[in-house]
């Protein structure tokens, strides 16, 4: 394996490890802020059992992805030193800015989980929303700096030097708005039925029928009202990236050919060298109508980008394809879910309890998938247009160590958080 | 106004102290953790818990914000420590990373004692190696061998930090660490207990001198350190206060009067850290990368200058209304004093 794959890798590893801890660091801590509230104001005691265990649940999550983000700001450096070189003035300022957000998010979770019986419960419940609005500063800070990456802007660059650096304008990229909005939403979203799907699963084989219920209703608001709006964000960000990286939008949707009234593909595998994308079921006009609102506009397919400037086709289109799938699915699941709502039946309706326990994990891999849809649709570039991944990458070698090391670590850490969150979250203790 | 390239290497030089003095003494808590013996070690382990729970999460991030405030301000520099330190800070990283998530396990574990005692002994073995590997990439720093002909792999990533100078600069990181806690937990415990860590602190307190005498002799091998340690006009003082501060933190320890020792101790720590900032100065890699010739154009550094002024105003109330609610628990506070 060469230097470039491997710190490619281990980049990878990273940061699907570390975004399933993010993700929920930002969004537990609302759903415990919200039990918290309930129980403030109607005094059941359901509630505050539900806390503490949201409570538990976001002090694993947290410590664990505290840590691995620490090694993720390190290894921006560690695996990409030209890149940070280069890139550290223009988009520093989102990182600094996210060390302060995560600073707040960690004092007031420590006030949160350790002051229980040191501050009144208004204090400990402001404590509890602090810790979930840093929380998501730290995502619309961190994502900010990865739009930065897919739509440069806030420097020129003068005979190879970097010049006129304006960091605020780096930080309003054409893509931090569309990126930042699909991102916090998937987050709500993905833990919200996350924890739904779990609770229906409990709901089903019959286990304590008030805590599942409460649980289930604070984790539906939470996770519903995103999925369904995640679809118009979707839209939102797809324009951006159809205006912005048109060889990203082309491999999303696996168009070679450059053309008015381009089709949108529902499945279908490209092969890039006839440079097809057959087994697709095409709707006429469709990619042009969302791409640009309009079914007769053009849009630019791979055939006109140089080779060496494709991203890797196949799977930019595949993990495309799997995330908008998983997101129309979980949309569908909602409207279910608010129909059934409107008539209290969100309880007894032992289908929609069954698809919430198989939606259970599909908004992390639709997150997952997401990803790779922004990074690998991202490549050859580490800054689109502007440096390659290839010119970034250490020339320290043997990096292969390090990426088996690393992912040990985390496969080790993923299994026993599991264990513990379904030993001392999920389960009943008499 | 100053040139804020300098202002924000002061920034980073008190975020680094105070890494060093509330992260450090985390790290220290796993040493204890790991020392802990005799019939009371279950009570002193869980000492140590109690008083890094609320807190060590907090303290861990400051070394993120020097990160980051190094990577904005000075790109080359870190672009020049993520080259040639590679190995060791990957190595902290891994040390990082098991720490916390040890803790953690512990501390949300089903509590029998084989998955407490497995995943207590992580904690306490990574909180002990690690910052001896925070220590090693100091020495480097400082020590600046750093060959920019070089081409093998050894001279490239294995010779600027496997130098005695390093080595015995990451050993005088843990016994300073461990130093610290011991002094911090003579506040946090019963009677027997902070007696123990009372004994421990005098104990880590000498050792310090002697690995800072074994420092300062190694440095040798960098002269410029010794030599910006010793002649320059503020080296005496500095010297004499610091040496003050670790007197009275044996005699406050010696007199039980904790509180006193505390801050002495902390006082000394700091002394250190700066004492070490002023011999480094205006280098942020000895011999190789300045302040001036690292750092990045002024706009970006006077808007993040804004930026920590901004995030230190609503940090620090936060901040010490964290430590007021989990300041020390009055447990034992020295009661034969006169």
């Amino acid at each position: 394996m060469d230097s470039l794959l491997a710190a490619r890798w281990q980049m990878g590893v990273s940061l699907a490890f570390h975004i399933i801890f993010a993700v929920i660091g930002m969004a537990m801590p609302v759903m415990m802020v919200v039990a918290e509230a309930l129980w403030l104001r109607t005094g059941n005691a359901t509630y505050i059992d539900l806390t503490r265990r949201w409570a538990k649940g976001t002090a694993i999550f947290f410590a664990v992805g505290a840590v691995s983000g620490t090694v993720l700001s390190f290894e921006l450096g560690l695996l990409w030193p030209r890149f940070m070189e280069y890139a550290g003035p223009i988009i520093g300022m989102p990182f600094s800015l996210e060390g302060f957000a995560f600073f707040l998010e960690a004092i007031f979770l420590g006030i949160y989980l350790y002051g229980w019986d040191r501050v009144g419960g208004r204090v400990h419940l402001s404590a509890g929303i602090l810790v979930a609005a840093s929380g998501a500063f730290s995502g619309v800070f961190v994502v900010t700096a990865n739009a930065w990456m897919n739509t440069p802007a806030g420097f020129r660059t003068v005979d190879g030097q970097v010049v006129d650096v304006n960091p605020v304008a780096a930080m309003l990229n054409p893509a931090a708005g569309a990126q930042v909005l699909h991102m916090l939403m998937a987050a709500y979203m993905a833990v919200g039925l996350a924890v739904a799907g779990i609770h229906a699963r409990l709901l089903l084989i019959g286990r304590e029928q008030a805590l599942h219920r409460s649980a289930l209703t604070v984790a539906l608001w939470i996770g519903l009202i995103p999925a369904l709006l995640q679809p118009v964000s979707g839209d939102f960000a797809g324009r951006v990236v159809a205006r912005t990286q048109p060889a990203k939008l082309a491999a999303m949707e696996g168009q070679f050919e450059t053309r008015a009234r381009a089709p949108l593909r529902l499945g279908g595998v490209p092969d890039v060298d006839t440079r097809r994308t057959p087994y697709a079921i095409e709707i006429p006009g469709g990619l042009s109508m969302l791409a640009h609102g309009d079914a007769d506009r053009t849009v630019t397919g791979l055939n006109d980008v140089p080779r060496e400037n494709w991203p890797p086709v196949v799977f930019v289109h595949l993990a495309f394809q799997l995330m908008a799938a998983i997101g129309v699915f979980l949309a569908a699941v909602a409207v279910w879910g608010a129909w059934l709502a409107w008539r209290h039946r969100v309880f007894n309706s032992r289908p929609f309890l069954g698809i919430l326990v198989l939606s259970t994990p599909l908004g992390f891999v639709a997150i997952e998938a997401g990803w790779m849809v922004t990074e690998l649709g991202r490549q050859p570039w580490i800054v689109q247009g502007v440096m390659r991944t290839s010119e970034a990458v250490t020339p320290m070698p043997g990096l292969v160590v390090s990426l088996v090391a690393v992912t040990t670590v985390y496969v080790a850490l993923a299994v026993i958080v599991a264990a513990l969150i379904r030993r001392q979250v999920i389960e009943i203790h008499p | 106004m100053p040139d804020p390239a300098f202002l924000l290497a002061v920034v980073m030089v008190l975020a680094l102290t105070a890494y060093a003095l509330l992260g450090g003494a985390d790290y220290g808590g796993g040493v204890w953790d790991l020392l802990a013996t005799g019939r009371s070690a279950p009570e002193q382990r869980a000492t140590i818990s109690r008083a890094i729970a609320p807190v060590w999460e907090a303290n861990h991030v400051w070394l993120i914000l020097v990160v980051t405030i190094l990577f904005t301000a000075f790109p080359r520099a870190f672009g020049w420590l993520s080259v040639h330190l590679h190995i060791p800070l990957m190595l902290t990283l891994l040390g990082i990373v098991l720490r916390g998530s040890a803790f953690v396990f512990r501390a949300y574990g089903p509590g029998d004692e084989r998955f407490s005692g497995r995943w207590g002994l992580v904690f306490a073995g990574a909180s002990t190696i690690t910052p001896v590997l925070l220590g090693i990439i100091v020495g480097a720093i400082t020590e600046g061998r750093f060959d920019p002909e070089a081409s093998s792999f050894r001279s490239m990533y294995l010779a600027p930090w496997l130098t005695p100078f390093a080595i015995s600069v990451g050993f005088f990181a843990l016994v300073l660490f461990a130093y610290l806690a011991a002094v911090y937990l003579t506040l946090e415990a019963t009677r027997d207990i902070s007696d123990l860590f009372r004994a421990r602190a005098l104990t880590a307190g000498a050792l310090a001198g002697v690995m800072a005498l074994i420092v300062f002799l190694l440095a040798g091998e960098a002269p410029h350190v010794r030599a910006s340690l010793t002649r320059s006009a503020w080296a005496v003082p500095l010297h004499v206060a610091t040496g003050a501060a670790a007197f009275a933190t044996a005699m406050m320890l010696w007199m039980r009067r904790f509180r006193a020792a505390r801050v002495a101790a902390a006082a000394q720590v700091a002394l250190i850290v700066w004492g070490w900032a002023l011999a480094q100065y205006p280098y942020l890699i000895w011999g190789h990368v300045t302040i001036q010739s690292s750092s990045a154009p002024r706009q970006v550094l006077v808007l993040l200058l804004q930026v920590v002024a901004i995030g230190a105003v609503i940090l620090l109330p936060a901040l010490s209304y964290l430590f007021s609610l989990f300041g020390p628990r009055h447990v034992h506070t020295g009661t034969n004093h006169k």
